[in-house]
């Protein structure tokens, strides 16, 4: 764990437990590796009522690195039913990939997560989600999912050509990620 | 894009004094008429290389670029953008990696509207400024329209007064009062950094941050770490952040070429593994030339980095163009397994043609689809066999031939393919065992220094045999490729003698190459050998010469519509 990250999370430690957003609570951060925190959607909503629990992991690159964020689904838990969230409990947020910036915390992601599901009109799985389920890699970092407006071109021979890394690339309808 | 590139083809010059007369019409050589193993260095050192004086059809002009010509290619692009609008070589570079290194199009648009430019391409914020009073009309006649957009919010300004705009905003637009990274909070961290924004973070935290997007994510273009800030990193400021990492500023070099390669058409990047050398090949830089041109290249590194400029389908496919050879490509790989099974485990419906599958004991078939009952057998309809079928007496009843006669029909455009696919698939097979013949001929060499007073440098033409050998196995396999979708016709046949020549010696060189050695025979098979490679090597010029001029012609006619015909 490098003192970077260890500075970053004790700062974030103490700013959360001084004044935490309204709707979120921290439950477990025994160390800086994992944290659990419970979300509540505010106001009038689909999920009015539903109480969701979050899991961040955070690697020694934090907060270079964008956190691992996922919706703990277990007998307890249930991630909440939503476009963006698969059952596992992967969620394909441009925040957790490409829009990540080192500024953002994770009090800023439960924040973007809840607005997520308050502009919710329709309670719903992805597309896909049972292929997606069924392929997905442990950590939702190495799923690289493409996000709403984003065009990806593969073409596979010049991937190859170009001596990269192979890997893997499942289609599933409007939805593309690739597993390394 | 301008193509003038300078390099040197030093390899050429050596070989334009020699004897060029290029006789085509090479009649097989008798043994006693032999040829010196000098004549037949020269002969193949002729197919090898483009001579400047004369090119063959086959083969097409490019040059080939070190990545030091490159970077000074871009060099060039972003100090004449710098010098044209007045802007820094950092800006322009963005500016230029903005619009794919399209300098026509940058410059129109930056005459159109520069300020919307500046922001897309993560020079400038947006400006927060009130719109500056008009310039002086002299400059403001550089612009030629004015867009709706910038428009509306200023009144008309000239390139040159936004340039300078640019310019200010190179000064932080905001100062925050902390001096406490937001990223990693640690307050004895000094020195802070930040681009024209003004988002202050630590001169540590830019580090690993921007070594993190170049090394692992292979980004060229580095956004400002503050969240929802698009304003991208100029090359001078990663360099002072990452001061003394080289290897990632020489890394993030190589991507910017990368960049530069893969939005010019004229250029490609040689895909052999490590290799840093690009080619330029503007004659096969359009789609349609493709048809006409089979654009094979080699880089500078090595001769033996050979790949074609138009796919990247096989390094050398000639003599059959690009889309030809992937439509071909595309039909094996869909096709040539499940086609096989089709043949040897099915049969066809006589009635409505469903292919059907014999997947119990009995003979009595009934098709799924239409219903209509027959024997296995014969393939006569059941009805004649009543009960009877045991002995399948009724095989020579006509209705029987018939049907026997349409499974023919029917089954011959699969034969016909499986002819071309099995002979595609054994030169392919055949070349990747020349590696083992290879090894052999080695073996041989070595074995005839021993047992005959040949030196080392006499016996290598084994080695240029099974070289010659592995090279027109390439062709003979792309030919049959080609002859799938050629029109039947004169041309058609006049090609497959063609091929069938270059098959003959091919054939027979390797087995000259098989052959046992003994001491008494030695200079009589290394003359054989020697005669029957430069045959080989001229008539696998022919082939390529011819199907290339071909093209050229347009003498060849395809049965399927191929892309850009």
């Amino acid at each position: 764990m490098s003192s970077i990250s260890v500075r970053r999370l004790q700062k974030e430690l103490r700013e959360i437990n001084k004044d935490c957003p309204q709707g979120i609570k921290l439950v477990k951060a025994d160390d800086f590796e994992t944290w659990y925190l419970t979300l509540e959607v505010l106001g009038e909503s689909l999920y009015k009522g539903e109480t969701f629990m979050l899991k961040f992991r955070f690697d020694a690159q934090y907060p270079i690195s964008s956190p691992s964020v996922t919706f703990v689904a277990d007998d307890k838990h249930q991630p909440p039913l939503h476009s963006h969230v698969y059952s596992n409990g992967h969620i394909c947020a441009n925040i957790l990939g490409d829009g990540w910036s080192p500024v953002l915390s994770v009090s800023a992601v439960c924040i973007s997560l809840q607005s997520m599901l308050a502009s919710s009109r329709k309670k719903e799985r992805p597309e896909g989600n049972d292929r997606y389920v069924q392929y997905a890699p442990d950590d939702p970092k190495k799923s690289r999912f493409v996000y709403e407006g984003m065009h990806l071109i593969l073409d596979f021979q010049e991937l190859y050509f170009a001596d990269l890394t192979p890997y893997t690339v499942h289609f599933l309808d409007d939805r593309i990620w690739e597993v390394s | 894009m301008s193509s003038d590139y300078e390099f040197s083809d030093d390899d050429n010059e050596y070989y334009d004094g020699m004897d060029m007369d290029d006789d085509e019409d090479v009649e097989e050589q008798d043994d006693d008429s032999g040829i010196s193993e000098e004549e037949m260095d020269i002969e193949l050192a002729r197919g090898g290389l483009t001579s400047a004086g004369k090119r063959k059809a086959c083969e097409v002009d490019f040059d080939t670029v070190t990545q030091d010509a490159v970077e000074a290619l871009i060099r060039r692009d972003v100090e004449h953008i710098s010098s044209i609008f007045g802007v820094s070589e950092d800006v322009a570079s963005l500016l230029l990696r903005h619009m794919e290194w399209n300098k026509e199009r940058l410059i129109e648009k930056y005459m159109d509207t520069p300020t919307e430019i500046s922001v897309k391409a993560g020079v400038t914020v947006t400006p927060p400024r009130p719109p500056s009073p008009p310039p002086s009309g002299r400059l403001a006649s550089i612009r030629s329209k004015s867009s709706a957009l910038v428009a509306k919010r200023t009144t008309r300004r000239s390139a040159a007064e936004s340039a300078s705009r640019s310019k200010v905003v190179t000064e932080p637009l905001v100062q925050p009062e902390t001096t406490i990274c937001q990223i990693c909070f640690d307050d004895e961290q000094s020195e802070m950094n930040a681009l024209s924004c003004g988002h202050k973070f630590c001169v540590d935290c830019w580090a690993a941050f921007i070594r993190g997007k170049i090394r692992e994510e292979g980004e060229i273009n580095i956004r400002c770490m503050a969240s929802e800030c698009s304003l991208i990193a100029p090359d001078s400021f990663i360099r002072t952040v990452l001061s003394g990492d080289d290897d990632t500023i020489k890394r993030h070099q190589e991507l910017i070429v990368r960049h530069y390669v893969s939005c010019n058409k004229n250029l490609k990047f040689c895909p052999y593994p490590g290799c840093t050398y690009t080619v330029s090949c503007p004659s096969a830089a359009s789609k349609s030339a493709l048809t006409t041109i089979v654009p094979t290249v080699h880089c500078g590194a090595s001769e033996n980095h050979i790949f074609c400029f138009g796919c990247s389908i096989d390094a050398d496919h000639r003599p059959v163009i690009c889309p030809v050879a992937k439509l071909w490509l595309k039909k094996c790989q869909d096709d040539s397994e499940t086609a096989n099974w089709i043949k040897s485990n099915t049969k066809e419906c006589s009635k409505c043609q469903s292919t059907i599958e014999k997947n119990g004991g009995c003979n009595h078939m009934t098709c799924k689809k239409c219903k209509y009952e027959f024997c296995w057998v014969c393939m006569g309809p059941w009805s004649e066999h009543g009960t009877s079928w045991y002995n399948c007496n009724r095989y020579d009843e006509s209705s029987g031939v018939e049907a026997r006669d349409a499974q023919a029909r029917s089954r011959a455009s699969l034969e016909r393919y499986l002819h071309y696919y099995n002979r595609w698939a054994n030169h392919e097979q055949s070349a990747k065992l020349s590696v083992d013949l290879y090894a052999k001929t080695e073996k041989k060499m070595e074995e005839m220094q021993i047992t005959s007073n040949l030196t080392w440098i006499e016996v290598q033409f084994a080695k240029k045999a099974v070289d010659e050998v592995f090279k027109c196995r390439m062709t003979l396999k792309w030919t049959y490729a080609m002859a799938y979708y050629l029109e039947k016709g004169n041309q058609k046949e006049l090609f497959e003698d063609n091929q069938r020549d270059l098959e003959r010696a091919v054939e027979d060189l390797s087995e000259l190459l098989e052959s046992p050695i003994e001491a008494e025979n030695i200079p009589k098979l290394r003359q054989q050998i020697t005669d029957k490679t430069v045959y080989v090597h001229k008539r696998n010029e022919i082939m390529l010469e011819d199907t290339a001029q071909g093209f050229l012609e347009g003498r060849w006619k395809w049965n399927v519509d191929v892309e850009g015909f």
